[in-house]
This record gives C-alpha cells, structure tokens and sequence, in this order.
C-alpha cells in the first residue's frame, strides 16, 4: 500500500491531450517517487470554473461540483479530494463551503443530484496538490528523494492568484507567500526575489480581452527577468498557460524579447528526483526549456 | 406580457438595492459596503480602458438606485476572478461573488451588452463544459500547439513558438468550441438530467423571491 491516497481530481485540462497535459505526467513521477497513491474520482465532470458564472447561474454550477463529490464519496471513501488545477480546487472548494453553511442550498442539490442517481453524505476534504505536500509530507520528506538538486538555476517562483486567494495556503499571506519560493529551494534551485509574485495573469480574460491580458502577463515577466530568473515556475495550469504562450505575441506588441520558459514545480521536482525529460513532460513545453532538457539527459 | 426587465423593474419598483438582493447572486452583500475603495484600487482591471465602474462605484450606485447606470455598466464583466478584492474587503464582502453575480442577473433579464466578449466566452464555456461534462480547458491553443510539436517532430524553438503564434492568431473561440467533442463524461445523460433539474429549481427559487416582493 501507498503511503498516503488520495482522490484525484484532474480537471480537463490534466487529461491526455489537453493543455496541461505535461502537468499531469509530472505530477504522476513526483506522486510515484513520493509514493502517494491518486486515484481518478470515476467520471468526474468539469466544475464550471470562475468564468462560467455569467451562463450557468448558481445553482448549476454547485451541482457540477457535487456531483464529483458524490462519485469520490461513493467510489473512493475516506480519501480527500485532490486537484492539481488552481481554478478546479477553487471551483469544488467553494462549492463545498456553499453546500455546508446553507442547508437550502443542499436540499436543492440533493434534489437535482438525484436524477443522476446520486447523493451526497458527507462532502470530502478538496485540497490543492501543493497542500498535499507541504502539509502531509513536508519539504523535508519531499527533499529525501533529491538525486540531482538543480543547482545554480535561478526561477522565479509565480503563484499568480487562485492557488492563493481566497483560500491559499494555510499559514502563508496573500501578499508574499513563500511556500512555492521553498519548493524550489527543497530541490536545489534558487528562487528569485521579484515583484510580480501574486499578480494577476489575466485569467480567462486572456481570451476575450487579449490586449488587457496581455500587458498584465508582461509585467509578470519583464519582473521575473529583472529579478534575474531565467525560468518561471507556477502551481497552475492557467496562469502556466498564459504567461507562456503569449510570449511571442506580447514581443510583437510590445517590441520585447521574451522567450522564458514556465514550469510546473512538479516538473522540477520530477527531474530533481532523477526522472528523464520524458517523465517530467518537458516536450510539453511551448517555449522550451533548454537548459532543463540538458540536465536530465546529463 | 413585457420582457423579464420590465417585469422586474415593476416588481421591485423603486427598490434597486432589494432587486439585487434577492436577485443576483450574493446581492445580499452590496449592503455591507462601507465605500473604502480598496476593492477598486486593489482590481488590476481598474487600470484599463473600458472599466467604468469598479466595484466600489458599483455597490454605490445600486444604493442610490441607479438601475440603469448599473444595468449599463461594463465593469462587472471585466472582472478576472483574481479575488484581489475579496481577500482585501475589510467588511468581508465577497466581491468577487457579487460582480459575477451582478453580471449573470443582467445577462438574465436581457440587460447584458450584445458581444460582450467576456460574456460570450462565458457563456460558450459553460455550454461545452455542459455538453459532455468536461471541456478542454481554455488554454487550449497550447495543446493544439503541443499536437503540433510532436507531430512535426523535434524543432528548433523558434520555429515552433512561431507555430503557436499561428494558433493563437487563428481564432480562439472557434477553437474553443472545437473540443467539447474530445473527452467525455460516461453518464452525459445524468448530467444533463441533474443540470435540467438544478435550473428548473433555480428559477423556481427566484420567482418566488419576485413573487412575494410584487405583492407586498
Ligand atoms: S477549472 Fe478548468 S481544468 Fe478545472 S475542471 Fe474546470 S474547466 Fe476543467
Ligand atoms: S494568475 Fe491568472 S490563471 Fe492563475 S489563477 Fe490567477 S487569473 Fe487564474
Ligand atoms: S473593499 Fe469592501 S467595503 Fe471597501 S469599497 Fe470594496 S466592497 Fe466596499
Ligand atoms: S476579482 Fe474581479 S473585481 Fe475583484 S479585483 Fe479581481 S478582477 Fe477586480
């Protein structure tokens, strides 16, 4: 048996294919050294993420996120739910909050649940993989694995807002808070000090208001590279999204010359731990990370 | 009989601050607001071009009963979800709650601007998140490129960051809608009962809300 088990809710951009489908392969070879077990919650559905809102009305979307909470409960009892997506873990975690301080609201969702055969008892904990890590193992067991520290290499650490407000971290501030800094110091890298940390990329905005988006991703950057980061590491498939494939288009507005590559920390943590460039998805790169691609295949 | 605004309107007559509240979801909370601006100042929206109200202006005005002023505002659709606000608010306003809810009661009552880009975004995401239970996430100009990548085998960066400027320039959205299709959900017809059921209950929910208002 696994040391810790968890259910594990990917979210649809960690499926095969999707965008952050190199997050997935990472977080699979991290879970695999670290010996947690994630099991996919059965049939889990999209939870209707932040930008939905304005279509779906309320009680829609908190019916979404039950569901996932009724198939967790019912397939993979007494484990927490775990997501690797900053928006998925926000969506469900809210949701939850909802469903237990108004009883109006649950008898709604019971009610709706039920015309897809399910029920709700009790809501299992939703938790963020960061939390996972750092609470249940804690950076020094996370550090026992380290076979190659990624010494020397500078990123700067990019939380960016959903990992951290509302909910965040336990025991770290919204305005600095220092536990993604430490991951990468628990693998031998050195986080740069920057200003950009917590700022907003954008989000989905990035879509509909490309411009607006886009001048806020490149302060992101243009701080990263001013605190001297060759690298940006993120715990989000959105923010890693954005602040990365955009680059291109942000030189051609803004006459910059970005081409800085983002990271999952579980990308990092995966190839500090000995994987190959292939275990820590590194293909899956749009700007590619070329001096990683040289560490792992040393 | 008049569409959903006029009938709303007449319903609350004069009382603004009661339609939102019983309205637009978390509306319950504009009350709360003591005007210290920190919201506004802390929105990384407030620094652009097209956001006339920030949240502050907002709440303020559906106190004074300024429904137009707030029907017609632009402002709750620039809004991020960076919940910058909602962690500031010294009186614990959930703001970013009550913009989105703001934003979904207008686009409910038909007061929602035509191609509001954010509200299309919205709105496509929610239907294919819907469709089949799960959508590929927004950013999936990076996994078409990713396809791409291996596809065309090993390139130089250069040449596949100027692929991904080619996607990224082909059109989001239509590719947004492109991919509901890819990954599913097994009981896609549970899903779509269990929405069915949770809509029919929400609008139950808020016309009884109406209901007793209207005939008091
Ligand atoms: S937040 Fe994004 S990735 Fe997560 S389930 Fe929702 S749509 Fe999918
Ligand atoms: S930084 Fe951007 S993508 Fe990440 S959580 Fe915030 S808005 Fe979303
Ligand atoms: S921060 Fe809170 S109290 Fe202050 S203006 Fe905004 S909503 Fe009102
Ligand atoms: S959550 Fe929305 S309204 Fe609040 S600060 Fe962020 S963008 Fe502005």
């Amino acid at each position: 048996m696994a040391r810790k088990e968890y259910a594990f809710y990917p979210g649809c951009s960690s499926q095969k294919g999707a965008s952050a489908s190199n997050y997935l392969v990472s977080v699979e070879s991290m879970c695999k050294t670290l010996d947690i077990k994630m099991t996919e919650i059965p049939d889990w559905n999209c939870c209707g993420a932040s930008i939905s809102y304005a279509e779906s009305g309320e009680l829609p979307r908190i019916a979404m996120n039950a569901r996932n909470f009724a198939l967790a409960e019912t397939n993979l009892p007494g484990q927490d739910i775990v997501a690797t997506c900053a928006a998925c873990w926000l969506g469900s975690r809210e949701s939850k909050e909802r469903l237990e301080h108004n009883s109006g609201l649950m008898a709604d969702t019971q009610t709706a649940l039920k015309e897809a055969g399910l029920q709700i008892k009790v809501i299992p904990e939703v938790r963020h993989m960061v939390e996972v890590l750092i609470e249940d193992l804690g950076y020094d067991e996370l550090k026992k694995p380290v076979k190659k520290p990624l010494d020397g290499m500078k990123f700067a650490g990019y939380v960016g807002c959903q990992t951290n407000r509302p909910f965040g971290i336990a025991g770290e501030s919204f305005e600095n808070p220092m536990y993604l800094d430490k991951l990468i110091e628990t693998v031998g890298g050195e986080a740069v000090k920057y200003d950009q940390k917590v700022t907003c990329c954008g989000g989905a905005l990035a879509f509909s208001e490309p411009e607006k988006a886009q001048g806020q991703i490149k302060d992101i950057i243009e701080a990263a590279y001013d605190g001297g980061a060759e690298m940006i590491v993120t715990p989000c498939p959105l923010c890693q999204a954005n602040v990365e494939v955009y680059q291109g288009q942000i030189n051609k507005r803004y006459g910059t010359k970005f081409d800085i590559p983002v990271l999952y920390y579980s990308q990092l943590m995966t190839l500090a731990y000995g994987g190959s460039a292939k275990e820590a998805g590194l293909k899956g790169n749009v700007v590619r990370a070329r001096k990683l691609e040289e560490f792992a295949a040393k | 009989m008049s569409d959903m605004n006029t009938q709303m309107a007449d319903r609350y007559k004069n009382n603004f601050l009661k339609e939102i509240e019983e309205q637009a979801e978390m509306g319950e909370w504009v009350k709360m607001c003591m005007q210290c601006g920190l919201c506004s100042g802390s929105c990384p929206t407030n620094f652009h071009t097209g956001w006339d109200h920030p949240p502050q202006e907002i709440f303020m005005l559906i106190r004074a009963g300024k429904r137009e002023e707030v029907l017609n505002a632009q402002g709750m659709y620039m809004c991020t979800s960076c919940y910058n606000c909602y962690v500031r608010c010294p009186r614990k306003v959930p703001v970013t709650h009550v913009m989105h809810g703001i934003a979904e009661y207008a686009y409910r009552i038909g007061r929602a601007p035509k191609n509001q880009p954010s509200m299309h975004l919205s709105k496509t995401f929610w239907t294919n998140a819907t469709k089949n239970g799960r959508v590929n996430e927004v950013q999936l100009t990076q996994s078409l490129y990713f396809k791409d990548g291996i596809g065309a085998g090993i390139k130089k960066a250069m040449e596949m960051q100027s692929v991904a400027l080619g996607l990224v320039k082909a059109g989001r959205l239509n590719l947004l809608e492109a991919v509901g299709i890819a990954h599913k959900c097994k009981d896609v017809k549970g899903i779509h009962a269990m929405l069915a059921k949770a809509e029919e209950l929400e609008a139950k929910n808020k016309a009884a809300k109406a209901g007793t208002t209207g005939k008091e």
